[in-house]
C-alpha cells in the first residue's frame, strides 16, 4: 500500500468510527470553561471543542492522524467534564475512544519506531496488568522495599529520579504498601457482621489490588460491619480503561467479557468497586461492546449492576462509626467517578457524616487533578502544572485531609502534598480509609 | 506591496513575542479557524497577544504589511465574526492579561478584554451591584467579544443592551495606535462619540483591550410565569397588551410549537405539546411591586386566553420554567447537526406577523425550522436545522435565510439584533440602510482602517454579492 493509500484508509476509518458524533458539535465552546487543559494550556487545540474539531478534520483527511492528531488526544486528560457541561450531548468519550484507537493502529501499521516508552508501556498493558498475580507480586516487592528502608535510601540519594524525575516524585508519593500476608483471597466469601443486609461481589482492580491492597481490604471489612457479605469473584481481571485510554480496543474487549463471566457466575446484588476510573470503565462495557449482539444483553446487564462503594454506603442510615475524626476535610472529586458514573453527592454526604469531622468543599473540586490514567507519567509538566493550581485550591480549604476516591487521583493528591510543601499539615487518603478509620477498622 | 511569506511573518513576529504564543502548526491554525457559526477559515498563524503594546506591534506590523488580522475572543460568535476569511493573523485575545476592578462609589466595572462577562456578573452582584447584558454564552465569552459583537441577551428589553453600559473604551486601532475613548463619567458630549461607534463594529474598526462599564443597583427580587396559548396571535397580543399596561418585566421569552415539541421530545417536562406557543415572563424589582406586576400579567394573559398561566411559587418552581427555555437550544439539534441560528429583530408588534411569515417560509422550502426568543424586545431567533452534508437542502435553506431577512426589513426591523452582521448577513445590508447608507458606514471604515487590514470580509459586502452562499 502507498502512504497516501494508507492515510485515506486510517481517515475513513476515523469518518466510520467518529464523523456523526463530531458533526452534533455545534462549536458553542461551553464546554471551555471546564477542560483543565484549556485552562492551564490556553490553547483552543487542548480544548474539547478543538479536539473534536480537529477529530473532524482528521476524518475529512484535512489533516494528519500521526502528526496533527496524536499530540492533542494524547494531551486530553480523558476526564470528560466537558461531557457533562455539554448542552447539546456530544458524546466526548465515544470520539475521544475511536480517535486513540485508529492512532494506535495507524502508528502500529506505519511501523513508526516505538520509543522506549511506548514499548515498557506495551508490555506492561499485555504482560503485568491483567495478570493479577505478577501484579501482586510487584506489590510484594514494593512492600519488601519499603519495609526493609531500601526506599529510605533511594530517597535520600534521589537515585529514581535521577532515571525518570516523574517516577521518582511519584515514588515519594507511593501510601505505604500493606504486607502480603494480610492479603484477601480471590474465590473467598466474606460474611457479614450481624443480620445479613445483601450479598456483592467487590471488584479489587489491578493497581489497587497490587500497591492499595490495604485499601480495598478495609473496602471488604467495611461493607461486613454495614451487614454486607463480600464475594471476591475468582477470576475477576483489570477492568481494561488504562488499555483503552491507549486505544488498544481488542484487548479491552477481552477482558470486558472475562469480567462479565465471573461476575454472572455469582449470582449477587452488585459488583461493587472502589475506583473511580475502573468504575467508569465496568460502567461502559455495553458501549464497548454495543457491536457484538451477543454480548449485549449479558454487558447491559452487568452495567445495571455495577456501583461505586459510595453509592452503597451512603445508602446506609448507621454505619457503624466508633471514633471522631480530628479536623477539616476536602474532597477532590474523581472525573470518572463525578462525570461518567455521575456520583457527585455520595462522597459528600458520607463524609459529612464522618463524626467530628468538618466538611469544606474546594473551590473547583470538579475540576480534574491531572492524574487520568498514566497521564501523569507521560505528560509529566502538562499534568503538573494542573495539580500545583488545584494544590492553591486545596490549601485555602485549610484542611488536614485531601480525599479521593481513585488511585490516580490518590497518587497525584499526594504528590501535590509533598510538592507544595505541605507534608507536615496535610495527608492525602482514600476515602474508605476515612471512614473504615472513623468505624474502628485499620 | 508583496505580501512577506509566513516564515518571514514569524520571524518578524517573534522579535517581540515569544515564539510558544505563535501558533504556526497545522492543527493550532485548523483549531482557529471556526466560531459558533458556519464556516471554516484557515488563517496562516495565530497570536496569543498578553498586553495592548503586543496588540499595537502586531497590528502596526500587519499594517505596514498588508495583512489581515482578526481578533478573537471565545469565539462564541454566531454570525462569523471572528473568522479569517482572507488567511492572514488570527489574534488571540482570550489569554490577554487579566484585570477587574469594581469600582463601588461610581458604580462602574473596569475590565480588560479578556475577562468573562459571567466574571462581572459575578464581581458585581458580590457587591450588591448588576451588570444586565447576559448573552446565553456569558460564562464563555469574554466582555471584549461581547462589546465588538454588542451581543446582549433576554435583558434587553428592560435594562438596553451591551452599548448602553460601555461608557468608556481602551483601543488599539486598525493602524496600531492606542486609544481612549469616552471614561467614567455617565455624561460625556466631549465630541463624536467614539464608543458607541466601536461597540457592536465587529472587530473592524478596532480591537478592544479594556472596557469601563456601568452597573447599576441589583434588583431586589424577581417573580416568573409561564402561560400557554392555542393561537400564536393571542400570545403576541397577550404581549404588547403587558407592556401598554405600563409593566416593564425584564424577560419576555417565546417558544414556538415546534420548540415546545422539541424540548418535550428531549427531556419532557410537561409543557403542553398542543400550545401554539408559550411565553416566560420575569419581573423583578422591590418585592411588593413585582407581586403587583406578576399578578397584572396573568391577568393579561388569562384575558388574552391563555390556556394555563402559572406564577413560580418558590425558587425551584422558577428553574423549572426557565430549564424548558434554556433546553431549546439542545433539544432543536437533535432534529439536525447543522444549526442555522438567525436574529432577526422586528418592532414588538410586529412578532405576530413575523411569525406567520416564518411559518410560511418553513412551508415553502419543506424545512425544520423552529421559533423562540427574546420577544419582549422583537428579538426572535428563527433557527432552521438541517445537514449541510445535504446540498440540496442547503440551496434551500440559502433561500430561506434569504427570505427572514427580507421579511424582517420589510415589516420596519432588523438584520440582527445581537449576533451582528459577520459573513452571513453582509449581503443584505444595503436592503435595511440603502445604498447610501452603506457608503457612509463604508467611509468609517476606510477611515480608520486605509488599508483594509482589520477583520476584513465582514459586515460589509463582497462586490456583486447580494445573498447568502452557505455551500
Amino acid at each position: 500500500m502507498k502512504t497516501d493509500d494508507i492515510d485515506t484508509k486510517y481517515s475513513e476509518k476515523l469518518y466510520e468510527l467518529s464523523y456523526d458524533a463530531a458533526n452534533m458539535c455545534v462549536q458553542c465552546g461551553y464546554c471551555l470553561p471546564v477542560c483543565p487543559t484549556y485552562l492551564t494550556m490556553g490553547n483552543e487545540a487542548q480544548s474539547p471543542r478543538g479536539r473534536i474539531n480537529l477529530v473532524k478534520m482528521a476524518a475529512e483527511g484535512k489533516i494528519d492522524i500521526i502528526n496533527d492528531l496524536k499530540e492533542p488526544m494524547d494531551l486530553c486528560l480523558g476526564c470528560r467534564a466537558c461531557e457533562v457541561a455539554c448542552p447539546v450531548n456530544v458524546p466526548y468519550g465515544d470520539i475521544y475512544g475511536a480517535a486513540l484507537n485508529v492512532i494506535a493502529e495507524k502508528e502500529k501499521a506505519t511501523k513508526s519506531p516505538p520509543t522506549m516508552s511506548d514499548k515498557l508501556l506495551q508490555t506492561m498493558l499485555k504482560n503485568l496488568f491483567p495478570k493479577k498475580n505478577r501484579l501482586r507480586t510487584a506489590g510484594s516487592f514494593l512492600w519488601f522495599y519499603q519495609s526493609t528502608g531500601l526506599s529510605k535510601i533511594t530517597q535520600n540519594t534521589k537515585i529514581v529520579e535521577m532515571v525518570s524525575k516523574p517516577m521518582g516524585q511519584f515514588e515519594r508519593a507511593l501510601p505505604k504498601v500493606e504486607s502480603p500476608t494480610k492479603r484477601y483471597k480471590f474465590g473467598e466469601h466474606y460474611k457479614a457482621v450481624g443480620e445479613r443486609k445483601m450479598i456483592v461481589a467487590f471488584f479489587p482492580g489491578c493497581i489497587m489490588d497490587a500497591v492499595m491492597s490495604k485499601i480495598n481490604r478495609q473496602s471488604i471489612e467495611l461493607l461486613q460491619k454495614c451487614g454486607i457479605e463480600v464475594v471476591i469473584p475468582q477470576n475477576i481481571t483489570c477492568c481494561g480503561a488504562l488499555h483503552s485510554h491507549q486505544g488498544e480496543v481488542d484487548a479491552t474487549k477481552k477482558l470486558a467479557k472475562q469480567n462479565i463471566e465471573a461476575f454472572e457466575e455469582l449470582g449477587v446484588t452488585y459488583l461493587i468497586n472502589n475506583a473511580g476510573g475502573c468504575g467508569a470503565m465496568l460502567h461502559e462495557y455495553d458501549k464497548l461492546l454495543a457491536d457484538e449482539p451477543e454480548w449485549k444483553n449479558r454487558a447491559n446487564k452487568f452495567v445495571d449492576r455495577s456501583r461505586d462503594i459510595t453509592e452503597v454506603l451512603a445508602e446506609i442510615d448507621d454505619i457503624p462509626y466508633e471514633k471522631e475524626w480530628q479536623g477539616v476535610i476536602t474532597y477532590q472529586d474523581s472525573c470518572h467517578l463525578r462525570n461518567v458514573q455521575g456520583v457527585v453527592d455520595p462522597p459528600r454526604k458520607l463524609l459529612k457524616s464522618v463524626p467530628g469531622a468538618t466538611f469544606v468543599e474546594m473551590k473547583n473540586s470538579h475540576l480534574c487533578c491531572a492524574s487520568g490514567g498514566i497521564y501523569n507519567l507521560l505528560n509529566f509538566e502538562e499534568s503538573m502544572e494542573i495539580l500545583d493550581e488545584k494544590m492553591l485550591h486545596a490549601i485555602k480549604t485549610e484542611a488536614s485531609t485531601i480525599v479521593t476516591t481513585n488511585p490516580g487521583c490518590l497518587l497525584q493528591m499526594r504528590l501535590g502534598i509533598e510538592r507544595s510543601g505541605v507534608k507536615n499539615n496535610m495527608q492525602g487518603l482514600h476515602l474508605i480509609e476515612v471512614i473504615a478509620e472513623a468505624c474502628g477498622i485499620n | 506591496m508583496n505580501r512577506p511569506s509566513t516564515d518571514e511573518l514569524i520571524n518578524l513576529i517573534e522579535q517581540e513575542i515569544p515564539k510558544e504564543r505563535v501558533l504556526r502548526n497545522l492543527a493550532d491554525r485548523y483549531s482557529y479557524s471556526y466560531d459558533a457559526s458556519f464556516g471554516e477559515y484557515l488563517p496562516d498563524l495565530v497570536v496569543q497577544a498578553l498586553t495592548k503594546e503586543e496588540v499595537s506591534f502586531i497590528i502596526k506590523l500587519a499594517n505596514e504589511h498588508r495583512i489581515p488580522v482578526y481578533p478573537r475572543g471565545s469565539a462564541t460568535s454566531l454570525s462569523g465574526g471572528s473568522l479569517a476569511v482572507n488567511g492572514g493573523i488570527m489574534l488571540d485575545m482570550s489569554q490577554f492579561e487579566k484585570k477587574l476592578m469594581i469600582d463601588q462609589e461610581n458604580l462602574l466595572a473596569i475590565a480588560s478584554a479578556s475577562v468573562i462577562t459571567s466574571e462581572i456578573h459575578e464581581a458585581a452582584e458580590n457587591v450588591g451591584l448588576f451588570y444586565p447584558p447576559d448573552p446565553s454564552s456569558s460564562h464563555v465569552s469574554t466582555i471584549g467579544g461581547n462589546i465588538l459583537e454588542n451581543s446582549s441577551g433576554p435583558k434587553g428589553l428592560k435594562y438596553g443592551t451591551t452599548k448602553e453600559y460601555v461608557i468608556g473604551l481602551e483601543v488599539v486601532t486598525p493602524t496600531g495606535e492606542i486609544i481612549r475613548t469616552g471614561g467614567k463619567t455617565v455624561k460625556n458630549v466631549t465630541g463624536y462619540d467614539l464608543t458607541r461607534l466601536i461597540v457592536g463594529s465587529e472587530g473592524t474598526l478596532g480591537v478592544v483591550t479594556e472596557a469601563i462599564i456601568r452597573l447599576i443597583p441589583k434588583p431586589e427580587d424577581r417573580k416568573t410565569l409561564l402561560a400557554s396559548f392555542d393561537s400564536l396571535i393571542n400570545s403576541g397580543k397577550a404581549i404588547t397588551n403587558i407592556l401598554a399596561s405600563g409593566i416593564l418585566p425584564s424577560a419576555m421569552e417565546l417558544m414556538d410549537n415546534a420548540c415546545i415539541v422539541a424540548v418535550e421530545n428531549y427531556i419532557p417536562s410537561g409543557l403542553p405539546i398542543e400550545a401554539e406557543a408559550i411565553i416566560i415572563i420575569e419581573v423583578d424589582g422591590h418585592k411588593s411591586a413585582i407581586q403587583e406586576e406578576i399578578d397584572k400579567c396573568a391577568e393579561v394573559c388569562e384575558r388574552f386566553n391563555a390556556t394555563s398561566v402559572k406564577v413560580a411559587k418558590n425558587e425551584l418552581e422558577r428553574e423549572q420554567i426557565w430549564k424548558s427555555r434554556r433546553m431549546v437550544s439542545p433539544a432543536i439539534t437533535q432534529i439536525g447537526p447543522t444549526k442555522i441560528s438567525e436574529d432577526a429583530t422586528v418592532p414588538r408588534s410586529k412578532i405576530p406577523e413575523m411569525m406567520e411569515k416564518l411559518s410560511e417560509i418553513r412551508e415553502k422550502y419543506k424545512l425544520n425550522l423552529v421559533v423562540f426568543g427574546h420577544a419582549g424586545d422583537g428579538n426572535l431567533h428563527p433557527n432552521i436545522l438541517t445537514d449541510k452534508r445535504n446540498i440540496e437542502e442547503m440551496k434551500r435553506v440559502e433561500e430561506a435565510v434569504s427570505e427572514i431577512f427580507e421579511a424582517a426589513i420589510e415589516l420596519g426591523g432588523t438584520l440582527s439584533g445581537e449576533h451582528g452582521i459577520g459573513t452571513l448577513k453582509a449581503p443584505y445590508m444595503s436592503l435595511e440602510l440603502g445604498e447610501d447608507g452603506l457608503m457612509m458606514m463604508q467611509k468609517i471604515k476606510e477611515a480608520w482602517d486605509p488599508n483594509n487590514i482589520l477583520n476584513p470580509g465582514k459586515i460589509f459586502p463582497q462586490e456583486g454579492q447580494t445573498k447568502v452562499v452557505l455551500i
